[in-house]
């Protein structure tokens, strides 16, 4: 894989490398001056809510969209005069099953290898049907398999032609987890023989399962960074709390100063807030105030979770942009 | 592969074989191209060229010589006319002809026998609602015939009458369309009209079909270039609108016998540019539609300015200047000149290029419209 990469970007370790990417549709900025690097053979998650310019984002580095502004370089070519030069070297998975489905599996295999002008076709599409387990369905319309097998048929079409880039817009929203975790050993086999990744998800196991993580809301982005960077840097401080009696707890304590969120997780409550010693000073009366009937809840401090985190960084970029929450 | 080349042989082949298939499975479709072709000919042909036999018919007779009625059985034999009716009064016949109760009337004076054996040729007026003139035109060329036949055999030689000459005075009260619409003038112009509904509508859907299921977004992610789509669209229904001409003319000459005198592989040689022009209207006009019924609609917007205002519908010469000038725009205006020149007055290919050069002209604006219309992002 390493032997076919143009010296182009051999003297670029950066996969992606873009700059004050700027792009708005009718007068409203969805993406908003975005910076982002991504290194070779990395698995780099995208999270953000709904309407933060994630698609939009990954619609620029493909060629799909023209940024209004910005500047910066995809495998090494320019995001902005380039995208022809970029195309046959991306794979690129659309949020919404964007293959033939009045087309057979292997007529849509077949029809991708022609477009990138693959060689030997047949061999190919024959060898990426039996890796993806997909040999039963090749005569099966595309239309007619299930979300999961879809999900399947559209990653083996966009990684036909050996990208060096794979660009996947929420590829696993609406599938099982079996169908999921297969997804990502594939994508890490992948990540393995040196083919960059950048993921759009909205699951936090998928994101723990990716190399870096970057955050956009609002056409903002807020954090760009490995797992536990993330983490850390938000600097929240987490109280998990077991016990009786947690929903009236949790209305007591949500609306006291230092408490910024307050989550049910099964049989327990997580209580963060981004002033430890705020949080620590509001929730103290509780925890030293007499066990409620039932018996006595148990206050301990733990790791604060990502969800916790984006949850902060995006009500944080709300109160900043006034949009609404 | 060069990534720069505005134009790879593969991906076009690979855009038409997928065409191909999506042809075939989308049976609707299919069924359309087909279909429509012969219910429009079925229709048309028939309903415009039927020769209908059998018209009720009045008879207000003042005179009851066995001239008359030799006439009026001579009428019934040639079985244009079936009568219907006696009238005894002008205010009869006026209401029975306003109510459409008969088709004709025919009025046989009073001293029609006495004026006839005279050698005066007596007034025999046959009145026809022409609201309809192609209901009434067989009927009417057969009348005069049927006269001189049945007088011919009857009239004593005395009356002084040659054979040539028609003993009465036929006169028809009838509205006739001068540019009368026969069979041989509408078939070939048929396969105009029909070409140009169905081949525009068919590839007005092609790409906001792609757009509109989303496979646009992964096809603009692919190298694919706008010329290969284009054309890898267009290029399968060529086929489609060949295979229509072959069906529309192998009914003209066999379901409605219209005599073919020009040579058939010229009309389809040259048909290529026509077929090509509404082939590239229907691509351009999907570059523009938003969904697929916008792009339908925007068909229909082209198809009835090219129906009502080439020629097909209405005598060209007849409309005013502006429809003229809109109709000698449409391609559909010169291809029914050309087609009914080779095959109704045998022209040949040479004196057809007059008609050619403006389709081509229209084929390349619109192609080139489309291509800028094209776009090569999801913006």
């Amino acid at each position: 894989m390493d032997a076919d990469l143009s010296a182009h970007d051999a003297a670029d370790d950066f996969v992606i490398d873009v700059s004050g990417l700027t792009k708005g549709f009718g007068g409203k900025v969805v993406v908003n001056g975005l910076d982002m690097r991504v290194r070779r053979g990395e698995i780099f998650g995208f999270l953000g809510p709904n309407g933060s310019g994630k698609t939009t984002f990954i619609r620029m580095l493909c060629g799909l969209l023209r940024p209004d502004s910005g500047s910066g370089t995809c495998l090494g070519y320019d995001v902005l005069t380039q995208a022809d030069l970029i195309k046959p070297h991306v794979g690129y998975m659309a949020q919404r099953f964007s293959l033939y489905e009045d087309l057979t599996v292997r007529e849509n295999l077949d029809f991708t290898a022609r477009m990138y002008g693959l060689p030997d076709r047949a061999e190919i599409v024959d060898a990426c049907l039996t890796r993806m387990a997909m040999t039963r369905f090749e005569n099966q319309l595309a239309g007619s398999l299930s979300g999961g097998w879809k999900q399947r048929l559209a990653l083996s079409a966009c990684t036909l032609h050996g990208p060096k880039l794979l660009l996947l817009d929420e590829p696993t929203a609406g599938v099982d987890p079996g169908a999921r975790r297969d997804f990502w050993d594939e994508v890490h086999k992948l990540a393995g023989q040196g083919v960059t990744a950048l993921i759009s998800t909205h699951y936090m196991d998928e994101a723990e399962r990716c190399h870096r993580l970057a955050y956009i809301a609002y056409g903002d982005l807020l954090a760009q960074d490995t797992l536990e960077g993330i983490v850390d840097h938000a600097g929240l401080a987490t109280w998990n709390v077991s016990g009786p009696g947690l929903p009236e707890l949790a209305e007591a304590l949500r609306p006291l100063p230092g408490v910024d969120q307050v989550v049910a997780f099964g049989n327990t409550l997580h209580v963060s807030g981004a002033d430890a010693q705020l949080l620590e000073a509001a929730l103290a009366p509780f925890r030293n105030a007499a066990a409620p009937p039932g018996g006595a809840r148990e206050w301990r401090l733990i790791r604060t979770s990502l969800e916790e985190v984006f949850i902060h960084l995006m009500r944080g970029q709300q109160a900043k942009t006034g949009a609404r929450p | 592969m060069n990534a720069e080349s505005l134009f790879c042989y593969r991906r076009f082949a690979a855009m038409v074989y997928k065409e191909f298939i999506q042809m075939r499975r989308d049976r609707v479709t299919f069924a359309m191209m087909i279909g429509i072709p012969l219910m429009q000919l079925i229709l048309f042909g028939y309903a415009i060229n039927s020769d209908p036999r059998h018209l009720p018919t009045a008879v207000l007779s003042a005179d009851n010589s066995p001239y008359a009625r030799a006439i009026v059985a001579g009428m019934q034999t040639s079985s244009y006319f079936r009568f219907t009716e006696q009238l005894s009064s002008r205010v009869e016949a006026d209401s029975a002809l306003k109510e459409g109760r008969v088709q004709f009337v025919l009025t046989i004076p009073e001293d029609f026998s006495r004026l006839l054996l005279r050698g005066e040729r007596p007034v025999l007026l046959l009145e026809a609602d022409a609201t309809d003139p192609a209901a009434t035109s067989g009927a009417l060329a057969a009348m005069r015939e049927t006269v001189s036949q049945v007088l011919a055999r009857d009239l004593p030689a005395a009356a002084g009458y040659t054979p040539t000459d028609l003993p009465v005075t036929l006169r028809v009260h009838a509205e006739y369309n001068p540019e009368a619409v026969t069979q041989y003038n509408i078939v070939p112009g048929l396969m105009g009209v029909i070409l140009t509904l169905t081949l525009t509508m068919i590839t007005s859907l092609a790409i906001t079909r792609e757009r509109e299921r989303g496979t646009m977004e992964n096809l603009l992610s692919t190298p694919a270039k706008p010329l290969e789509v284009m054309l890898g669209k267009i290029v399968p229904y060529i086929l489609v609108g060949y295979i229509q001409m072959t069906l529309i003319l192998l009914a003209a000459k066999f379901l409605f016998g219209v005599p073919l005198r020009g040579s058939i592989p010229a009309v389809f040689v040259l048909s290529l540019v026509f077929i090509a022009a509404n082939l590239s209207v229907g691509v351009t006009l999907s570059t523009i539609a938003k969904n697929q019924l916008q792009a339908v609609q925007m068909s229909v917007f082209f198809f009835l300015p090219s129906l009502l205002l080439s020629g097909f519908m209405f005598p060209f010469r007849g409309m005013p200047v502006w429809a003229q000038t809109i109709g000698s725009a449409l391609p559909l205006t010169h291809y029914l000149r050309l087609v009914r020149g080779i095959l109704l007055k045998g022209n040949g290919a040479l004196e057809s290029l007059t008609h050619v050069w403006p389709i081509a002209l229209f084929l390349v604006l619109v192609i080139s419209l489309g291509m800028r219309r094209y776009r090569r992002t999801l913006d």
